[in-house]
């Protein structure tokens, strides 16, 4: 019995939802072994060494691997795949997109998003956004899960000195041609690990209404989100996304701008320890999972919020 | 080429979703059914390649009781040309979904399948990885945009960071993002038409396809509450309150 995670990373560092895998697998039994596969990414194997929680590491380098492409990992993974009970990755897009191939490859129905472990079999995650919460019993031989980031909190990033063991890599599947990637460039914290979040939606009316959510968001050290439908409306990029099908957040401190709290962006931010909501319409659903309400402007009083603090 | 839409009936989008008192799972009785959200984006593109010359037939098939037929023939209303019913009234894993969706692309031999990054009622995201991993087929999953030429679907994908594009080699698994396409709404005369359109029947067991449940279902339970807030009169008083109350600032 021995946990398998697929370590998400940009061949530089470990991506932070890694962390969080690696302290959900400590509620199984056996080794924790974290899989780095990329290109040129021996110093993520290193630091993935260094993680408290992590028995071994295994290293596969190869030049195919260094987009993390799905087609390619599926293969690695599953070689690797007898000597594990459980195989885990985060509920990230890029966990997403590789862990069912790996399922399928396996015979396995895959569990999904897991914010609780309760025995080696059994698990619990959230359905219909968040609005009820299964616990299901897989009857597979072997486990093939995601982890919902925000459900387990991560270990420390130093503690171990775990041995990293390079393994052999597998063949290019050439199914996939990587043409390029518009990340978002910014030096505020990362919206899925960021302590404080400041979200707007549809109420700001425009993009250039978010650089108000910006100077806010500066004075509290915090990331910046919206609604999709501030996203659909092209107020601001994808990537900014909270929700059902955008990012999960449980930040310490949620404050919510003219967003009216469709059911399906409640389900990615109401796990938040304190939710703030300002919406001038006091009949807005946000106000019913928001501890702190304001029935207000936003225009009049986030310049006044910036002010004060 | 063809393409093959797999599309799955749920709650519909809009409909609070209420647990069952002996926690079985969740109401559905009497509840608004509808086409899944990101699968009415998936029929949009299919139909939308079509116009485009780029596909010459789109199929539609859906997993599930004699219901489903009304999601297709909605789909066919949007544009699919044909519709496939694998009929099952038993709960249909994941798993067991693309194994079934495998022996269609097997008999229909699309060039694409396009499906819903998810469902809203299991919210899985794993079906069109699952089928592209069984078919040894490339995917571009979450896609924000698709261009057909060459041989290949160029899909740009919504990813954390940001957009990613991929060049992905037909034949191909698209799964679609919520801003891939604004689905159209089907007219009065294309909705008289569908149902002249060839809906064919078929039983599950018939597939020869192995459905057996993997996962039990123990409960299905409330999320947690959250407790009630309250309101605050001015910004003074929220700042205070953040302070010295919840203590996060």
């Amino acid at each position: 019995m021995a946990t398998l995670i697929i370590a998400e990373h940009n061949n530089s560092e470990l991506q932070p939802a890694t962390f969080n895998t690696i302290a959900a697998a400590k509620h199984l039994d056996g080794d924790t072994v974290v899989l780095v596969a990329g290109h040129d990414c021996k110093s993520v194997a290193e630091e993935a060494a260094k993680a408290e929680g992590v028995d071994k590491v295994l290293l596969s380098d190869a030049e195919h691997y260094a987009h993390l492409l799905a087609e390619d990992l599926d293969k690695l993974v599953v070689e690797q795949a007898e000597n594990f009970s459980h195989i885990l990755a985060p509920a990230t897009t890029f966990g997403k997109n590789i862990a069912p191939r790996i399922a399928a490859l396996l015979d396995v129905q895959q569990i999904s998003d897991i914010i609780a472990i309760e025995s080696d079999d059994t698990f619990k995650r959230p359905v219909y956004a968040g609005n009820a919460i299964a616990t299901v019993k897989s009857n597979d031989s072997k486990k093939v899960i995601t982890v919902r980031a925000t459900a387990f909190d991560a270990l420390s990033h130093e503690g171990s000195s775990a041995a990293v063991e390079s393994i052999g890599t597998t063949e290019h599947g050439a199914l996939v041609d990587y043409v390029g990637e518009e990340l978002t460039e910014s030096e505020r914290p990362e919206l899925t690990s960021a302590k404080v979040i400041v979200s707007g939606g549809r109420g700001m009316g425009n993009g250039e209404n978010f650089a108000m959510l910006e100077q806010l968001a500066d004075k509290l050290g915090a990331a910046v989100g919206a609604s999709r439908a501030a996203v659909d409306a092209g107020f601001v990029p994808n990537d900014y996304q909270v929700g059902q099908t955008g990012k999960i957040v449980a930040p310490e401190l949620y404050i919510a701008v003219g967003i009216s709290g469709a059911i399906q962006h409640l389900a990615g931010m109401k796990d938040s320890k304190v939710i703030v909501a300002i919406n001038k319409d006091e009949e807005a659903p946000i106000f019913q999972v928001a501890d702190y309400g304001l029935v207000a402007d936003l225009f009049k009083v986030v310049p006044e919020l910036i002010e004060a603090l | 080429m063809k393409i093959l839409v797999a599309i799955k009936r749920v709650i519909d989008a809009n409909v609070k979703v209420r647990v069952k008192a002996d926690n079985t799972g969740v109401e559905t009785a009497n509840v608004k059914m509808s086409m899944n959200p990101f699968c009415e984006i998936a029929v949009e593109e299919a139909v939308r390649l079509k116009e485009q010359g780029v596909a010459s037939e789109v199929i539609v098939v859906s997993i599930g009781n004699q219901q489903c037929q009304e999601s297709l023939r909605t789909a066919l209303a949007l544009g699919a040309d044909r519709a496939i019913l694998v009929k099952s009234d038993d709960a249909v894993e994941p798993l067991a979904v693309a194994k079934v969706l495998k022996s269609l692309v097997e008999k229909e031999q699309p060039e694409m399948v396009l499906l819903g990054k998810q469902s809203i009622d299991g919210d899985n995201n794993q079906t069109g990885q699952m089928l592209g991993a069984l078919l040894g087929w490339g995917q571009g999953t979450f896609a924000s945009k698709v261009e057909v030429a060459d041989g290949k679907a160029q899909v740009t994908r919504e990813i954390d960071g940001g957009l990613q594009t991929l060049d992905v080699k037909l034949p191909a698994i698209i799964t679609t993002d919520l801003r891939l396409n604004e689905p159209r709404f089907a007219s009065l005369p294309n909705i008289m038409k569908a149902k002249r359109k060839p809906l064919e029947e078929l039983a599950i067991a018939d597939l020869g396809v192995d459905v057996a449940l993997r996962t039990e279902t123990l409960k299905v339970e409330n999320p947690p509450a959250r407790k009630e807030g309250i309101k605050v009169e001015t910004v003074a008083e929220l700042v205070d309150k953040l302070k010295n109350e919840a203590k996060v600032i």
